[in-house]
């Protein structure tokens, strides 16, 4: 790996072995950084409402990262509607910021399947599955709804 | 622990983690194409896998060694590194390609590979724990 500074960014140089052509690609630091830095807040925002819900509703249920999942894909949804998916030319700083890193950081994958795996475990086979099931159906509903109030083709 | 240390923790974790998705999204794409979202998919299962072999693995050791990396490791790293809202988010642009099929493909293959994830880290966490 080779880096090279530049005016406004580390430019990152390596090689891919795809079919032995050599692959280049630049990275921004400053996206690098909005990315990560939406991320932290993402991330503490996520232990934030897990632990409300979690004091309000129990910890018997997973309530908390799915209050989590179904409020950001709303919210995703909403900025996608607003700021339009990533251009072409690469994400531009605030979709770095808001989307790749707060609202990426905010909602979560891993803390689904454990908690679904979980469940299954304790074989409360019916509440793995209306986790799954209801993180991905009223999920995906979230997102298109807040795509369509904000303006999206949806 | 007190509260702002966990959030300290989450934080610094979360910040790690998403960066590390990002660039595996900006190093993906000249490798599979930018067709399918096979970043996502990537990053996703492998996060299914690490929390899951974390949990196992702490589970069975009871010294505070490991819980104390729990709110980094868990709540922030895997947190972070893992995403729904992006994962909609691709789910609904294959559909707006016209591209259904594809979309229905990307979600049950996302789900088939993030609890084989799970399944298989917490497996791996279970034996490492009885042999450590």
């Amino acid at each position: 790996m080779r880096y090279t500074w530049t005016t406004h960014s580390w430019v990152v140089f390596f090689m891919a072995g795809a079919e032995g052509r050599e692959a280049r690609m630049s990275i921004g630091l400053t996206g690098l950084l909005l990315v990560a830095g939406g991320g932290a807040l993402g991330g503490m925002g996520r232990l934030a409402l897990a632990n409300l819900v979690a004091r309000r509703l129990g910890a018997a249920f997973p309530w908390g990262t799915l209050a989590v999942n179904l409020s950001g894909a709303l919210l995703m949804g909403l900025l996608a509607g607003v700021l339009g998916p990533s251009a072409p030319g690469g994400p531009g700083p605030l979709w770095q910021l808001l989307a790749i890193g707060l609202l990426g950081g905010y909602t979560t994958v891993s803390s689904l399947s454990l908690q679904t795996l979980t469940l299954w475990q304790q074989r409360r086979i019916h509440a793995a599955l209306a986790n799954l099931l209801a993180t991905l159906v009223v999920g995906l509903l979230a997102l298109v709804l807040g795509w369509w109030l904000a303006g999206g083709p949806a | 622990m007190i509260a702002w240390r966990a959030y300290a923790a989450v934080g610094l974790g979360s910040a790690l983690g998403t960066a590390l998705r990002y660039l595996v999204s900006l190093a993906m794409p000249g490798l599979a194409g930018p067709a399918f979202p096979w970043a996502t998919l990537a990053v996703n299962a492998l996060g299914s896998w690490l929390i899951a072999a974390f949990a196992a693995y702490a589970a069975r050791r009871t010294s505070g060694r490991m819980a104390r990396w729990q709110p980094f490791l868990v709540a922030g790293f895997c947190g972070g590194f893992t995403t729904f809202s992006l994962f909609g988010l691709e789910t609904l642009q294959l559909l707006e390609q016209g591209r259904a099929g594809l979309a229905l493909a990307y979600v049950l293959l996302s789900v088939v590979l993030w609890l084989a994830g799970a399944w298989s880290g917490h497996r791996v966490g279970h034996r490492a724990a009885a042999r450590a």
